[in-house]
């Protein structure tokens, strides 16, 4: 397992338009049956890239090799990939049971071959009985099942995922989400989906890359992604993070001490060398990580504990949050625990609140 | 309110109706009217289908109308076979402006009366026409070669008349089409017949059908292309009604052919209807 080699392998894969690079020296494995996300905001080269791993643009530069061997040159006819388009691209000439099998019309299947084989795979993604509908008598969630139903048919090394579930409502997506990932796993098949919603690739990735304007800023487990981003782009863009502009006033091993713009002092733990005093950086905070206190309950060596009102309070169900200002007028963003205590926190009451110093993340200030 | 709103949808309605009924409806009543009047002396008429059963008498008429059907149908096909693939690249390979300037290309032709048109074809093809001469200076004919007055002559001028008509609702169908699912199909392994085939065409149709409609009735009707690039024995359907009503001031048996073209040219716009018919309706069904 371990020798044989990764599905997909892309290096220092590059796409140069006219003006200028959509995709700029890109490396990644996706090792066979994982599922891998790459997130990022619209416009940063996402579909350019997807598209170059199913043949409908050329690189520039660079290496691409699915089960080892290099797919440069070979056309998106001959590839063992497969594609779920962003509007899905179901063919609305044909029926369920054309679409599906037409794949496998083109290889020279026999019929009988394709119809038992078509009448499998759409009872493996839940919907038996389909084939003799036509696709504009489906709903939003059964269209998508059928385009995957038409890629998984060919039984594709890779199946690759453009924004997919972009075009549905908001409770169809978070039942799409649970269900892709479980289709993913009976299939043991390789997916890379693109997304530009952390949330999907945070919920259904066994490993994200976060890419920015043509680059992969950092690749990682869904974990690692959230909890220790390499830079201040995925810190900013994965998850929610109060950020803070703070300039480093001294540094005790991997202890800083911050002084931020509005003159509150902050204490964190770092791993960069990088940041000594006088730096300024950015500091993210994310919202769950901050406690809220009764005031006078903080003992008197407390690092990072600060007096503030509560300015508003933002229900939303199990994402509830406050903000906090504090006395230099910061706001800040709080997470309400959901333990029940919190039902008595009201706007205008005094609160303290406290984080710990290692459940921060600082990073220089990108030089312009 | 309702009677004035009515009566304002009877006065809409006015120009459309009189436009059918004394334009198409009344002319062809009175053409059925004359043909089927058998003169029988001077200024003596009786009723009667005797114009009809010379037509089927004489095989120089049949003949002639099966071969105008024949060659109109073949002159259709001839259109379709090259105006899709102008019409995919219009509509498919090009964008903005170079699309639009090819669209206008298309259409120059139209600019010109159809006869000075015509002549343009002639003056290519005749004996002493460019064509002939390059031949000739290419050596590869050792003298001159009429090209003009054949049926392939014909076919030329048919082809080049109508075939805006065939690329205008092709490169409108096909613009309708989406690209992904051309892409879909080439990664779903599909080769570019299959997709041809299987995606493009059953998209089209709709445009294929109506195109091939227009096409068909413009080459039926047609008078001037077969007379000036077949010579006077293009033997056109047309050509033979012109003759009964000027020639030969024969309007009942004129009037006989022409209600016999209109009977031709519906029932083969049936036949095409019918052939791509459930197709058809269930295209426009689901778009
Ligand atoms: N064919 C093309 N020619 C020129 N620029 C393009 C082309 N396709 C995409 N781009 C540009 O490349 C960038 C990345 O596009 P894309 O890969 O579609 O981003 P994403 O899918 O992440 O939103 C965009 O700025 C887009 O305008
Ligand atoms: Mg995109």
């Amino acid at each position: 397992m371990t020798d044989s080699p990764p599905d997909l392998m892309c290096r220092d894969l590059t796409k140069d338009f006219d003006t200028f690079r959509a995709v700029d020296h890109v490396s990644f494995d996706v090792p066979q049956g994982s599922f891998f996300s790459i997130l990022g905001p619209s416009g940063c080269g996402k579909t350019t890239l997807l598209r170059m791993i199913a043949g409908f643009q050329t690189p520039s530069a660079g290496d691409l090799q699915i089960k080892g061997k290099s797919m440069i040159g070979v056309p998106p006819n001959k590839r063992p990939v497969s594609m779920v388009f962003q509007h899905l691209a179901l063919f609305p000439t044909m029926n369920i049971g054309d679409n599906v099998g037409f794949g496998l019309r083109q290889r020279g299947v026999s019929k009988s071959d394709i119809k038992s084989r078509v009448d499998r795979v759409l009872d493996r993604v839940g919907l038996p009985g389909v084939t003799d509908r036509r696709v504009d008598q489906l709903s939003g969630g059964q269209k998508q099942r059928v385009a995957i139903a038409r890629c998984m048919v060919l039984e594709p090394d890779v199946l690759l995922l453009d924004e997919p579930l972009g075009a549905l409502d908001l409770k169809l997506r978070e039942h799409m989400k649970v269900e892709l990932k479980s289709l993913q796993a009976a299939f043991n098949t390789t997916f890379v989906y693109i997304t530009h919603d952390q949330s999907e690739a945070l919920v259904m990735s066994d490993n994200i890359a976060v890419m920015n304007n043509g680059t992969f800023e950092q690749i990682g487990t869904p974990h690692e992604v959230y909890h220790s981003p390499n830079t201040a782009f995925v810190a900013g863009f994965v998850g929610d993070a109060n950020i803070i502009t703070a300039t480093v006033t001294a540094r005790d091993g991997n202890t800083l001490a911050l002084t931020t713009q509005t003159g509150g002092t902050l204490s964190l733990e770092t791993h960069d060398a990088s940041l000594n005093a006088g730096q300024e950086t950015q500091v993210f905070l994310r919202p769950e990580v901050i406690e809220l206190i009764q005031p006078g309950s903080a003992p008197e060596d407390a690092v990072n504990v600060s007096e503030g009102i509560i300015e508003s309070v933002l229900f939303n169900g199990a994402n509830s949050m406050v903000t906090v200002t504090d006395r230099n007028g910061a706001h800040m963003k709080v997470a309400l625990p959901q333990t029940g205590s919190s039902t008595a926190v009201q706007k205008g009451d005094a609160v303290l609140t406290r984080w710990h110093p290692t459940q921060a993340q600082c990073f220089a200030m990108a030089q312009d | 309110m309702s009677d004035t709103s009515r009566l304002g949808f009877y006065l809409l309605l006015a120009p459309i109706l009189l436009w059918l009924v004394v334009l198409i409806i009344l002319p062809h009543i009175g053409l059925f009217v004359v043909s089927i009047s058998e003169k029988t002396g001077p200024r003596t008429y009786e009723t009667g289908f005797g114009n009809y059963a010379a037509f089927f008498g004489e095989p120089l008429y049949w003949r002639t109308f099966a071969r105008t059907a024949i060659m109109s149908i073949l002159a259709t096909v001839l259109t379709l076979i090259l105006g899709f693939p102008i019409a995919y690249y219009i509509a498919k390979l090009t964008r903005g402006r170079t699309k639009t300037t090819l669209f206008l290309m298309c259409m120059i032709p139209f600019w010109v009366s159809e006869l000075v048109r015509t002549f343009g074809w002639m003056i290519l093809l005749r004996e002493t026409g460019v064509v002939s001469n390059v031949l000739q200076y290419l050596g590869l004919v050792s003298g001159p070669v009429e090209l003009l007055y054949n049926d392939a002559a014909i076919m030329v001028g048919l082809v080049y008349t109508s075939i805006l008509f065939m690329v205008v609702p092709l490169v409108t169908t096909l613009d309708s089409l989406d690209d992904s699912l051309i892409e879909a199909g080439y990664d779903l392994g599909g080769s570019s017949t299959a997709i041809l085939r299987e995606i493009v065409i059953p998209h089209a149709k709709p445009g294929i059908v109506s195109g091939c409609i227009v096409v068909f009735m413009l080459s039926l009707g047609n008078y001037l292309t077969p007379i000036l690039l077949g010579g006077k024995d293009s033997l056109w359907f047309t050509g033979m009604i012109y003759t009964q009503f000027i020639t030969r001031f024969n309007w009942e048996l004129g009037s006989a052919f022409g209600f016999l073209l209109l009977i031709l040219s519906s029932l083969v716009v049936f036949l095409g209807l019918k052939l791509s018919g459930q197709s058809l309706s269930e295209t426009m069904g689901r778009a």
